[in-house]
């Protein structure tokens, strides 16, 4: 394994089609919305404690989820649109936002703590890096059980200069597990602007130090995420060992809720906007595989529909029973 | 029964839960090549094989949230730390992930796995190589926290948290690995969470846990000697905690003392003594004493070191205050 090596220039996948980069487009648009209504129901106190929005960034988990959808994934605490792409329904996500007992993690993770072992989402954590060696112990059981899976870990700039996430790059490379981390360099770690973070703004490079594949790239356009991502769960697959994808990309909203993001320069917002995810790949659609106004309506009037299904499911779902307090805290001790 | 040491008990007890269930594994600094910085894996690699006996860097945070994450997905990984000085720079992996995994996904990632090695202190090793890390976990709904003092209890309890489908602080001591003591030929597991009684007495019960309880057998000699007859409660798990065992003792003593290793301040102590008095208020005849550390990081001087430790001394000292009430 040298530093120069690269990732092949092409994946395994087959040209999209207009079928599969309209179902992107309304994952995206579905993560959007959802949110949307998210950020609402937080102004209205109905979602509480920390919410932290993924809009602007969901060309990443829903490209990302094209290679790898029967593969484990992790994230960090900006995880609403991880989960949706993952296949985490809409319904059980917005429940656990509301503190329901029918939310996804039954009232007890809360928007940080989106858990779905059926869809192998395996979780939003709280503790910025602290997750990435997690992953690296999946990818472990992978590789002993020889199940041909990967482990994908998304984590934001912030997190690259955390302790936790050079040592699982070391262990990842040391034991070549397949493992692809996914960096969502979004260029803020809460307040404070990548330059003021760290002298290296280039985090691919973080990788270097331990020998491994690395890739940076500009992850406003789905399909390019698509393709890339699995050109590096490709070569994950294949054991070749762990790769870090540097994907830049940018939020639109603050941190959290309780943040107005006053720290932007004047105008890079506006600047920004305009690679928004949504708009490039309706350009796309509307461009090369020809789709109308007509077209684009019945994708917005279905996602809206799913949207607020999910509103209403979570609204009308019962906060959880005070008898279940204790039920969480150890798994039970077989007889 | 065979005489065994320590170190052989622990190296049983993983070997035989290894052969049982594939899914096991050992990782940890120096426990394959090196046949472990104690020699408890001794012999391990070669009938393992590295992928089930594996060297790690020096990275606790790494390698305890790898044995995390495996867990999550169906492995039964034991994490050994090199002394759970070491453990302290893995102290979010095992509470903010261990822990609390369970719970955040509502029921849904068990995170079954040992973390294991030696705690507290060893002789003439300063400082950072000497701490007690029992309070810091047993803090922690979620957790639980073992440990032993005999061979005996040392693979019998080792197996029960190997089993156990929770994340175990499994706490040895680096100065007892070469002790001996009677095992079984036979299989046997010790329930997590019961206490034993090493001794019964009448008069006041000693509580304490790991290497102490040969403190307090030494001083219990010398007690007897002196018409006093000692109970001494061997706690060997911390959470859960076997509370009816010590309440049960107490309420027939009227007297108790607890002896730890660890600072006295918000140490596990504290919390014995607070729950004897809530349910034992009626019968105490004397308020409840704790010997433990004094209240200073470990000094290196021998004559200084040996001052900070519970000694047979304080422990005389503190049931003769007890009994004169």
């Amino acid at each position: 394994m040298s530093q120069s090596e690269s990732l092949p220039a092409k994946s395994s996948l087959p040209e999209i089609s207009a079928t599969e980069l309209t179902a992107l487009y309304r994952g995206m648009l579905l993560i959007r919305r959802v949110e949307e209504l998210a950020a609402k129901a937080y102004t209205q106190r109905k979602i509480l404690g920390f919410c932290h929005l993924y809009i602007g960034q969901e060309s990443v988990a829903v490209g990302a989820a094209v290679s790898t959808k029967d593969d484990y994934w992790m994230a960090a605490y900006r995880e609403h649109g991880h989960a949706m792409a993952k296949g985490v329904s809409p319904k059980a996500m917005m429940a656990e936002l509301f503190g329901r007992a029918t939310g996804c993690s039954k009232g007890q993770g809360g928007s940080m703590h989106i858990f779905d072992k059926a869809h192998k989402f395996m979780g939003g954590y709280g503790i910025v890096g602290g997750h990435v060696p997690l992953a690296t112990g999946v990818a472990w059981a992978i590789k002993q059980r020889k199940e041909g899976r990967v482990a994908v870990v998304f984590f934001g700039d912030g997190a690259t200069h955390q302790g936790a996430f050079f040592e699982a790059l070391c262990l990842a490379q040391l034991y070549k597990l397949p493992v692809v981390f996914i960096c969502e360099n979004n260029f803020y770690a809460m307040g404070t602007p990548l330059h003021r973070q760290s002298a290296v703004t280039s985090l691919k490079f973080r990788a270097d130090g331990v020998g491994m594949v690395s890739e940076q790239f500009e992850g406003f356009d789905v399909e390019v995420v698509r393709e890339r991502v699995a050109a590096a769960s490709d070569f994950a697959r294949a054991g070749k060992g762990p790769v870090l994808l540097e994907i830049v990309t940018y939020r639109h909203r603050g941190h959290s809720m309780s943040d107005p993001a006053k720290y932007r320069p004047d105008g890079e917002l506006d600047e920004k906007k305009k690679s928004d995810p949504l708009a490039i790949t309706k350009a796309r659609l509307t461009d090369d595989f020809g789709l109308v106004d007509a077209d684009f309506e019945a994708i917005t009037d279905d996602v809206e529909a799913e949207a607020q299904a999910a509103w209403t499911f979570a609204h009308d779902s019962p906060i959880p029973d005070p008898a279940t307090l204790y039920d969480f805290t150890y798994a039970p001790t077989e007889a | 029964m065979a005489m065994i040491q320590i170190r052989e008990a622990l190296r049983q007890a993983m070997q035989e839960e290894m052969r049982r269930d594939e899914s096991i594994f050992l990782m940890g600094e120096e426990v394959a090549h090196y046949n472990g910085a104690y020699k408890v894996s001794q012999g391990m690699l070669e009938e393992f094989g590295e992928d089930r006996v594996v060297d790690t860097p020096i990275s606790e945070n790494g390698f305890a949230g790898l044995g995390i994450g495996a867990a999550m997905v169906g492995m039964r990984p034991i994490i050994e730390f090199m002394t759970w000085n070491f453990s302290l720079v893995a102290y979010d992996q095992i509470v903010n992930s261990a822990a609390k995994i369970y719970q955040m996904s509502g029921g849904q990632y068990s995170v079954p796995i040992v973390f294991r090695g030696p705690n507290g202190p060893a002789e003439n090793l300063g400082s950072q190589h000497s701490t007690s890390v029992e309070s810091l976990f047993a803090h922690f709904p979620g957790l639980k926290v073992v440990t032993f003092a005999t061979a005996y209890d040392a693979k019998g309890l080792l197996k029960a948290a190997i089993r156990d489908p929770n994340p175990v602080v499994f706490l040895e001591s680096e100065m007892t690995y070469g002790i001996k003591g009677e095992v079984p030929d036979e299989e046997y597991i010790i329930e997590l969470g019961k206490a034993d009684i090493k001794r019964s007495g009448t008069d006041v019960t000693l509580i304490t846990w790991g290497k102490q309880l040969f403190t307090v057998q030494k001083a219990a000699e010398s007690l007897m000697a002196q018409g006093i007859d000692v109970e001494i409660v061997d706690l060997r798990s911390l959470r859960p905690l076997d509370h009816e065992t010590v309440f049960n003792s107490v309420v027939k003593t009227g007297r108790a003392v607890v002896i730890h290793e660890g600072f006295i301040f918000a140490g596990v102590g504290a919390e014995l003594v607070s729950r004897i008095q809530e349910a034992c208020f009626d019968v105490l005849q004397a308020p409840v004493l704790r010997v433990t550390n004094r209240d200073v990081p470990q000094p290196y001087a021998t004559n200084l070191e040996k001052l900070v430790y519970p000694s047979e001394d304080r422990i005389i000292a503190a049931v003769q205050q007890v009994m004169e009430r």
